[in-house]
């Protein structure tokens, strides 16, 4: 049975605050099963969005990624996202919209509604831990992780994306 | 040491041209050019952005966490960091010889890597180059570009990959950060279900694999101007090969041909390793540069990756894998191919190779058996090595009596090819940007040749906004004058 919710959590552990998306995910995990929702939410975690990524949006109706951001404004933004060409060049590590994309072009229809949590990180060096600030924004975050899982509905994370 | 193109004599005097990071590569990476006011080559080099502290970051950890910590390093090729690292940790246990279920698992396991890593890099990295042409539009030039026009080769692509992650998921456990090799062996066999779950497909896969050998090389034969010559450079290579010089990606003996095909070492103990081996450093690179110590600096560096391993084993056990390398070898003409653009063919036919390899061992029933492990007599000492998807890993550890690194050594794919990059970028330097503007698919060029190796310069960061490309121009006085970021 395909969970209808499917969340991308991306990020490298040993690499500062790009350890945000594992993280959050380990705490969602303990979250979802507390709350008796761990069958409408799948979690996958992985260092970085890839082509097969793609496939794992199949079947679902809605989609979340999970990321830390660079130079995001903090503690984070939550945007919808759509399938777009890469604006970067590297297919070694998709931008979420581009996901999107090799879905529709692979499976010929339409993703599903998506959206796009990125955390503010400051620090991503290897074998470092989290800094305090991504600390205080991964609080954050996860307070509103739970406002939109506890029971997902594509309005109710539109109204919060855009302020509504 | 230092070779043509390596180091300007009057550098001050140049305008600088940086691509940063290189698009499409594994991490960060950054090419500057020196130009003079006529765009005339000065100075071209391959640089490593970030210094990436990998033996600092293992030092002082117990041994025993070392295979599943090392796959921190790297987001695209974590099995291979996994696989070297319990090699290594094996002689330190005193596991010698695996049992034949735990190496059968762990080369299943390694197979689907190579798979799932070759088909990223063809299909998705440089099969945009390729079907389209290195100064096509840039939007067209990702793996975007490729779903929209050639749909079913986007398609197999993410098969192919997709099988290969389920093969790493179902011998490592996860999908990523597994735990399936441990020193002295491996912690989980596969299920009959399993097995038959990846039986399934694995047929498909074969014939998907040498679809992808014939793209590749009548891409490359219909425009030998262009694939035989571009970034060309003659040099050594070097890999491992097994038994009876059998082409092997997990398990052999280090040899080493010069650039006409002449054997320079053979049937080498890479526990030896360092005693074949140098290391230079270089003022201008974080990244060391691996030469032959028998032919010093100046003539020992070599490649190492598909293209060498094609060309250095005697032959390939499976026969379709076979059969490819003789139409490569006899296209060849009986002397080694050093273009670097032939890498794609080779890594093709290495693809091919891992599909039925992996077919192969879903036949044997030693993948459903519990004897696992094994252990002996402990060492302080241990050095292990795979080839990789991009080429020779080396990890080498010391631990003291209670069981803590007390020294990491690595010498990763990516550093054993640092020479032969620049060699090539420097090539096309010369090539193509001489006397002329600058343009984007002028740079491309550069870009093209880099990624032939499949470098992975840093890695497994990827936060939103971390990988920009940006291009820089400075002027003789040392002003920038443009920069450009696609990010």
């Amino acid at each position: 049975m395909t969970a209808p919710v499917v969340v991308f959590a991306v990020g490298n552990p040993s690499r500062g605050d790009d350890a945000l998306g594992p993280e959050l995910c380990g705490r969602l995990q303990k979250w979802l099963e507390n709350q008796g929702l761990a069958g409408q939410v799948e979690l996958i975690e992985d260092f970085q969005l890839q082509i097969e990524h793609a496939l794992d949006l199949e079947g679902r109706q809605l989609a979340l990624f999970i990321d830390a951001g660079h130079a995001t404004p903090g503690p984070f933004t939550l945007e919808r996202a759509h399938p777009a060409p890469l604006t970067g060049h590297s297919t070694h590590a998709l931008e979420p919209q581009a996901v999107l994309e090799v879905f529709e072009r692979t499976l010929h229809q339409p993703p599903p509604p998506a959206y796009i949590l990125c955390v503010r990180g400051e620090t991503f060096e290897l074998g470092e831990g989290l800094s305090a600030a991504a600390e205080a924004n991964l609080c954050q975050a996860f307070d509103l992780l739970c406002r939109l899982l506890v029971a997902p509905r594509l309005a109710d994370w539109e109204a919060i994306a855009t302020g509504g | 040491m230092t070779y043509q193109l390596e180091t300007a004599a009057n550098p001050e005097k140049l305008r600088r041209v940086a691509i940063d990071p290189v698009s499409r590569v594994e991490g960060h990476g950054k090419v500057t050019i020196l130009l003079d006011d006529q765009n005339k080559v000065h100075q071209v080099r391959l640089h490593i952005v970030e210094f990436r502290g990998f033996e600092k970051f293992i030092q002082g950890r117990p041994y025993w966490e070392v295979p599943v910590m090392v796959q921190r390093l790297c987001g695209i090729c974590p099995v291979s960091h996994h696989l070297a690292a319990s090699k290594a940790l094996d002689i330190i246990v005193g596991a010698k010889k695996l049992t034949p279920a735990a190496e059968k698992l762990r080369r299943l396991m390694h197979y689907g890597q190579m798979l799932q890593s070759h088909a990223l890099h063809f299909f998705h990295l440089c099969s945009p180059d390729l079907l389209f042409g290195f100064d096509s539009d840039v939007t067209q030039r990702n793996i975007v570009g490729v779903a929209a026009a050639h749909p079913e080769t986007a398609k197999r692509g993410v098969l192919l990959r997709k099988f290969g992650q389920e093969v790493i998921r179902v011998t490592a456990g996860k999908r990523v950060h597994g735990t399936g090799a441990v020193p002295g062996g491996v912690n989980k066999s596969l299920t009959i279900a399993e097995r038959d779950l990846l039986l399934k497909d694995v047929y498909t896969m074969v014939a998907w694999a040498r679809d992808a050998v014939h793209l590749i090389q009548k891409v490359h034969t219909q425009d030998p101007g262009l694939y035989n010559s571009f970034g060309i450079f003659r040099s050594n290579f070097m890999s491992i090969v097994g038994h009876n010089g059998d082409l092997d990606f997990y398990h052999g003996t280090l040899r080493a041909r010069d650039d006409n095909g002449k054997i320079i070492f053979d049937g080498v103990d890479y526990q030896q390793y360092d005693k074949y081996i140098e290391e230079e450093v270089k003022p201008w690179s974080y990244m060391k540069f691996p030469y032959l110590r028998s032919l010093g600096k100046e003539h020992g560096w070599y490649k190492v990756g598909p293209l060498a391993r094609v060309q250095n084993c005697n032959q390939i056990s499976t026969p379709f894998a076979e059969h490819e390398r003789r139409e490569f070898v006899d296209y060849a003409g009986g002397s080694p191919m050093h273009a670097p653009l032939a890498y794609h063919w080779t890594r093709m036919i290495e693809m091919l190779h891992a599909a039925e390899q992996i077919k192969e061992l879903l036949h044997d029933d030693d993948l459903l058996s519990d004897d696992l492990m094994v252990q002996g007599e402990r060492a302080m000492e241990g050095v292990g090595v795979i080839e990789a998807p991009r080429g020779t890993l080396f990890h080498h550890y010391r631990v003291d009596e209670n069981d803590l690194v007390t020294m990491a050594n690595l010498i990763v794919s990516t550093t054993n090819n640092n020479q032969a990059m620049n060699e090539a970028v420097r090539h096309v330097a010369r090539r193509y940007l001489h006397g002329r503007e600058v343009t984007e698919g002028l740079l491309n060029h550069i870009e093209v040749a880099i990624r032939a190796f499949d470098p992975c310069l840093s890695c497994a960061t990827h936060a939103l906004g971390k990988m920009p490309l940006e291009v820089e121009l400075v002027d003789v006085e040392g002003t920038q004058i443009h920069s450009l970021s696609r990010a």
